[in-house]
C-alpha cells in the first residue's frame, strides 16, 4: 500500500499522559528528531509540581507542547493540531484547548472502566459521539507495545512502560523525522540495562512499523526544513542556555565562576547544568538555605570571584538582606530569579512574571539595583553575559528575571561564534590611590563611579567593608547625615549611569499609532501576534525591553512618539505602573496571570482592538 | 607539621596553603587606624588585644588574613583589624565567610561572631558551617545577652533571666555552645575566657592550626548589661574549684577534684583523693568518637557547677575546600581544561547553509 503524504508548513503537536508515563522524555526526543531535521521549532512542557500525583487523575496529568515549522517560529504555539493521550485524564485535561478538526491520538488500552471513573466520563469517548468534532485514531498503544516485546526477557510492567517509544516511534513516522540519533540516545541512555534498551528501541521500531504498514493511519506529513540564517544550531532550553551563558562568563571575564544556590523549582536545572562543568574551575556549593546560598555567592565575590545565586521568587524574598548588603558595599554579584507564579509557594512550576518589583524595590532602604531579562530560551545565554557585565564593571549586584516559560521551552539556538564575545575581563585594584598613600575602597571611577575591587591577599591594600553606612571615599563608618545624602545619591547615579543599549522599534511601516511594548519572555507571544495582526493589515509598532533597569535612555522619547502603547503582562500591570509614573504614559495595560504563557492569537485580538479604537 | 603545632597529632595544616610573610610583623602591623568604640570595661577589648598581639605568630602575609563578622557588638571587630574584613548581615557571616574560604584556600579567615549572631538568628548557619567543615575559624563571644540592642536575653542566657524583654524570667534553656558544637560533630571545639590571654591565645593558636572549621567559645564579660556573668571563673576565691582545665593526654584534675567516667554513662566530678591514679578520665581530645567530649561539655551542669575550658575536640577530617579543590582537579585530570566553543558545540548540532 502507498500511503499518501501530504506537506505542511507548521504542526502543533502535544503529548500527554500520567506523570509516570515519560512525557517530557518523548516530548525531549521528538524535538532532538525535530531539530535534526532542521524545522524551526519552539517547545513548552507543562507538568505537576507533584512528583507522583495519583495515577490517572486530572493532578497527575504531564504534557510537553511541540510547535514545528518550514519557516521561523516565535511561539510553543496556541492550540495543538494533534493531542496524544496516554490515558482518558490526559484526553479530559486537553481537549478544551483543542480545535475543531485536530488529530487525537488516544491510547485505547488505558480507556477502562476504573481509569475512566477517575476523571469522570460515564462513558468512554472513544467510543460515544463526544469526540466527534476531532479526528480520532484509538490504537492500543500499551498492547501493542506489550506484544512487540514478547521475545524480551524483561518484566510486562517493563513492557508496557516502552508503551511511549512506541507513540514516539509512531509520531516520527508520522512526521518523517530522522530516527537515528533516538535510538543511539536510548542506547546510551539504558546503557547498563541492556534488556531494557533493546527493548525500548524495538518499541521505538514496533511504533514507526506500525504506522507505516497497518491501515490506522492513510497520511504521513512532511514539514520542510525551515530557512533560518546560515551557521551551527542546537537545541537549547532556557535554563542550559543560562548555565552556559554563565559559564562564558566566566571565561570572557577571567574569574572563576562561584554558585551558590538552593534547590528551587524551576531553576534548579541551573545548579545541575553548572555542577557538571568543574573542569571550567566552577564551584558550586549547595548551601543549607537560600540565605546561605547567596552570601556564599557574596563572600566568593569579595575574594575575586563571579559570585552568582540562582533561585525563584521565594528564594529571592530570603535573599533579600544579602543583595542589600551586595549593594552597599558594592561587590559584584548576579541573582538569577527564575520567576513562578506566587505569591508564597505558589504554582512552583508554573511562569509569571510577577517578581519585577521585587527586584527593583523588594529590600530596605534606597537599594537601586539593575535589572535585566531575557526574551527567548536561547536569549538566556547571552542575558547571562549582559549581567556578568554590568556586575563586574560597575560592581553592583545584577537580577536577572528568567522565568518558568523560558526555563524549561526550547527553541533552536545558532552558536554565537566566541571571538564574537564581549570581552568583560576586570583589573583588579593593587594600587593605593590615596594622595597620602593610603587605599580608599570608596574612591570612584569618574566615568562609572564604580568603587576599586582589592581582592584580599593584594598587599597594602588591607581594608574593611560591611553593611554600615561608609564615608565617602575611605569606607570608614560614618553616620554623617550629609555623607548618608551623598552615598544614597552616589550608588542610585551609578546605577543610573549604566550604559545599557537604546530600545530598537520594530516598525516596518514606519506610520504605527500603537506601539506594542513588552519584557521578558513575552517577547515571542507578542511578536507572533504582531505578524498576525500585520498580516491582516493592522499597522503595528513592537519594542521588546531587556534592561528593565536602568531603562534604555531613549525609552521616554519612544513611549512618547506612539498614541497609544499596549503593554502586556504575566502580572497585573508592574511595569506598566513604572512607566506611567516616570513617563507620564497612559499605558494600556493587559495582563493575565493563568500560569501560562499568552496565546498569539489572544494577544492579536487585544492589539487589533486597540488599533480599532484610534 | 608546621611549627605551630603543640599537641602531639595535631593536624597543622590550618595555614599550609596561606603565604608565608616575608618580614617580621607586630602587633603594630595588625591595629587599624579606626578608633575602638566599645563601652569602657568591656570584655571585647582584652579579646581585641589578645588577637592583635597574636596574629604575627602565626608567620602568614597580612594581606591574606580576612575577618568576617556578623552583627552585633562583638561584630564590629573586624574595623579593628589591620586586614582584610568584611564586616556583614546578622547571623550570616558564616556563609559569607563559607564562601570566600571555600574559594581562596590561600586565605586565614576568622569569623567573629556573638551568641545573638551565631546560636539565635544564625543557628543554621553555623551547625551546617560546623558540619561542612571549611577552612574558618570562628571565634564565639559569649557574654549570654544582647548587648547592641540593650539588653534583652540571649540563647545562652540562664532560665529566669530578668530583662527588658522578659520581666518576669525568660523561660526558654540556653543553648550550651560547646554540645551544640559537639553535637553538629564539628572538628574543633574549644572554651577560653576574655581576661586570661595567655589561655586563650594557646587556644587560638591550636584553632589557627586545624585545617578545617575550628568553634572557640570566648566566654566575654558584659560590663554594661550583664555584668559579671562569668565572675566565678575569674574571682580566685571560687576560680579554681569550678574551672576545669582541658589538655589532651592529661589527666582531667582540679583543685582537688577529678573527673572519672561515671557507671550511668558520661562523666562526674569527685574528690580526687578517692580515685586511683588510673581512675582518672585522661583526656582525648583526638578521639574520633564525639561522645565523651560531649559528656565533657555537660560538666558544668546545673549551671557553672563546673566549667571545662580548653580544647573538648580536635579531629583532622578532610576540610571542604581542600575536597572541593580536589573534585575540580579530578575532572580537569580526567578530561582537560573546559573548552567554552567544545561546550557550546556539544550535544546534537546540526548546520545550516
Amino acid at each position: 500500500m502507498t500511503k499518501q503524504v501530504q506537506q505542511l508548513d507548521r504542526v502543533i503537536i502535544r503529548f500527554a499522559g500520567d506523570s509516570g508515563d515519560g512525557m517530557q522524555l518523548t516530548g525531549d526526543r521528538f524535538t532532538a528528531e525535530t531539530a535534526e531535521f532542521g524545522n524551526d521549532l519552539s517547545t513548552l512542557p507543562n507538568f505537576p509540581a507533584e512528583i507522583r500525583a495519583p495515577a490517572g487523575t486530572l493532578p497527575g496529568v504531564s504534557s510537553f507542547q511541540l510547535h514545528f515549522a518550514d519557516h521561523d517560529i516565535l511561539t510553543p504555539g496556541d492550540a495543538p493540531n494533534v493531542l496524544v493521550a496516554m490515558n482518558p485524564a490526559a484526553l479530559k485535561a486537553n481537549l478544551s484547548d483543542l480545535p475543531r478538526g485536530a488529530d487525537i491520538i488516544a491510547n485505547s488500552d488505558e480507556f477502562t472502566k476504573r481509569n475512566l471513573a477517575k476523571v469522570g466520563y460515564a462513558e468512554s469517548p472513544l467510543e460515544d459521539e463526544s469526540l466527534s468534532e476531532w479526528r480520532v485514531h484509538s490504537v492500543p498503544l500499551t498492547s501493542l507495545t506489550v506484544k512487540a516485546l514478547e521475545e524480551f526477557q524483561i518484566s510486562k510492567k517493563d513492557a508496557e512502560r516502552a508503551k511511549n517509544m512506541f507513540a514516539l516511534g509512531l509520531l516520527s513516522w508520522l512526521y518523517h523525522r530522522p530516527v537515528e540519533a533516538t535510538i543511539k540516545f536510548i542506547e546510551s541512555k539504558f546503557a547498563k540495562k541492556p534488556d531494557i534498551a533493546r527493548s525500548n528501541v524495538a518499541a521505538f521500531n514496533a511504533g514507526w512499523n506500525y504506522g507505516e504498514t497497518t491501515e490506522a493511519f492513510s497520511v504521513s506529513y512532511e514539514i520542510k526544513p525551515a530557512k533560518l540564517a546560515p551557521g551551527i544550531y542546537r537545541n537549547i532550553s532556557g535554563n542550559q542556555a543560562l548555565a552556559y551563558g554563565l559559564i562564558a562568563a566566566s571565561v570572557q571575564s577571567g574569574l572563576p565562576l562561584f554558585l551558590g544556590s538552593y534547590p528551587i523549582t524551576p531553576a534548579s536545572d541551573i545548579l545541575h547544568e553548572l555542577s557538571k562543568h568543574k573542569r571550567f574551575g566552577i564551584r558550586t556549593f549547595q548551601a543549607e538555605d537560600e540565605i546561605a546560598g547567596v552570601g556564599a555567592a557574596l563572600g566568593a565575590a569579595f575574594g575575586g570571584a563571579l559570585g552568582v545565586t540562582t533561585t525563584s521568587g521565594p528564594g529571592v524574598a530570603l535573599k533579600a538582606e544579602t543583595v542589600g548588603l551586595a549593594v552597599t558595599t558594592e561587590l559584584p554579584l548576579i541573582v538569577v530569579d527564575v520567576q513562578r507564579a506566587g505569591p508564597s509557594t505558589g504554582m512552583p512550576t508554573k511562569t509569571e512574571q510577577t517578581d519585577l518589583l521585587m527586584a527593583l524595590y523588594g529590600r530596605n532602604g534606597e537599594s537601586p539595583i539593575p535589572v535585566v531579562a531575557p526574551s527567548t530560551p536561547s536569549d538566556c545565554f547571552d542575558i547571562a553575559v549582559e549581567a556578568a557585565r554590568i556586575a563586574l564593571k560597575y560592581r553592583t549586584p545584577v537580577i536577572l528575571l528568567s522565568d518558568g516559560y523560558l526555563a524549561n521551552g526550547s527553541e533552536p539556538w545558532k552558536l554565537p561564534e566566541i571571538d564574537d564575545l564581549p570581552d568583560i575581563s576586570v583589573d583588579f585594584t593593587t594600587e593605593v590611590n590615596g594622595d597620602d598613600g593610603t587605599f580608599l575602597p570608596f574612591k570612584r571611577d569618574t566615568e562609572t563611579l564604580a568603587r576599586p575591587w582589592a581582592v584580599p591577599g593584594t598587599p597594602g591594600l588591607e581594608h574593611r567593608i560591611g553593611g554600615i553606612e561608609k564615608a565617602d571615599g575611605t569606607g570608614n563608618i560614618s553616620y554623617d547625615p550629609n555623607n548618608h545624602d551623598l552615598m544614597v545619591r552616589l550608588r542610585q547615579a551609578k546605577i543610573d549611569g549604566i550604559d545599557v543599549p537604546d530600545l530598537e522599534v520594530d516598525d516596518p511601516s514606519g506610520s504605527a499609532r500603537v506601539l506594542v511594548l513588552g519584557w521578558g519572555s513575552t517577547y515571542g507571544p507578542i511578536a507572533a501576534a504582531i505578524r498576525r495582526v500585520r498580516r491582516s493589515g493592522g499597522q503595528v509598532a513592537q519594542a521588546h525591553l531587556r534592561h528593565l533597569s536602568p531603562f534604555p535612555k531613549n525609552i521616554g522619547e519612544v513611549l512618547k512618539s506612539y498614541d497609544k502603547v499596549l503593554l502586556p503582562e504575566i502580572n497585573l500591570g508592574q511595569l506598566a505602573l513604572l512607566l506611567r509614573a516616570k513617563f507620564l504614559v497612559d499605558i494600556i495595560s493587559y495582563n493575565r496571570v493563568r500560569g501560562l504563557p499568552f496565546k498569539a492569537e489572544e494577544l492579536a485580538g487585544v492589539i487589533q482592538d486597540v488599533i480599532d479604537s484610534e | 607539621m608546621s611549627e605551630l603545632s603543640v599537641n602531639g597529632h595535631q593536624n597543622g595544616r590550618g595555614l599550609a596553603l596561606v603565604p608565608r610573610a616575608e618580614g617580621k610583623q607586630t602587633l603594630k602591623d595588625f591595629k587599624s587606624d579606626q578608633e575602638v568604640r566599645w563601652c569602657p570595661g568591656c570584655g571585647d577589648y582584652a579579646i581585641l588585644a589578645a588577637v592583635q598581639s597574636f596574629m604575627p605568630e602565626l608567620g602568614i602575609k597580612r594581606e591574606n588574613t580576612v575577618f568576617v563578622s556578623g552583627i552585633g557588638c562583638s561584630s564590629r571587630f573586624p574595623y579593628y583589624m589591620n586586614t582584610y574584613g568584611f564586616h556583614s548581615i546578622h547571623g550570616r557571616a558564616p556563609a559569607i565567610a563559607t564562601g570566600l574560604a571555600a574559594s581562596r584556600p590561600d586565605l586565614s579567615v576568622w569569623v567573629i561572631t556573638g551568641d545573638g549572631d551565631a546560636l539565635s538568628i544564625g543557628g543554621n548557619h553555623l551547625i551546617h558551617a560546623l558540619r561542612r567543615n571549611v577552612n574558618l575559624n570562628i571565634l564565639l563571644f559569649n557574654n549570654r545577652i544582647y548587648g547592641l540592642t540593650k539588653g534583652q536575653y540571649s540563647p545562652t542566657s540562664e532560665v529566669g533571666k530578668i530583662t527588658k524583654s522578659t520581666p518576669m524570667g525568660s523561660l526558654d534553656r540556653p543553648f550550651n555552645p560547646i554540645s551544640l558544637a559537639i553535637g553538629a560533630e564539628a572538628g574543633f571545639v574549644a572554651r577560653t575566657l576574655d581576661s586570661d590571654r595567655k589561655h586563650l591565645q594557646s587556644v587560638l593558636r591550636e584553632a589557627a592550626a586545624h585545617r578545617g572549621t575550628s568553634l572557640v567559645e570566648i566566654y566575654q564579660n558584659c560590663n554594661i548589661f550583664n555584668d559579671g556573668a562569668f565572675e566565678m571563673m575569674k574571682d580566685p576565691a571560687t576560680r579554681d574549684a569550678i574551672t576545669v582545665k582541658l589538655e589532651h593526654g592529661q589527666p582531667i584534675v582540679f583543685a582537688d577534684q577529678a573527673v572519672r567516667l561515671a557507671p550511668t554513662g558520661g562523666v562526674e566530678v569527685v574528690p580526687r583523693a578517692s580515685l586511683r591514679e588510673e581512675e582518672i578520665l585522661v583526656h582525648d581530645a583526638h578521639h574520633p568518637d564525639p561522645s565523651l567530649a560531649f559528656a565533657l561539655s555537660r560538666l558544668d551542669e546545673p549551671a557553672f557547677a563546673h566549667v571545662p575550658i580548653g580544647i573538648f575536640r580536635s579531629v583532622d577530617r578532610p576540610s571542604y575546600d581542600e575536597l572541593m579543590s580536589n573534585q575540580l582537579e579530578a575532572a580537569t585530570a580526567q578530561k582537560g581544561r573546559g573548552s567554552l566553543t567544545d561546550l557550546l558545540h556539544g550535544g546534537d548540532t546540526w548546520r545550516i547553509s
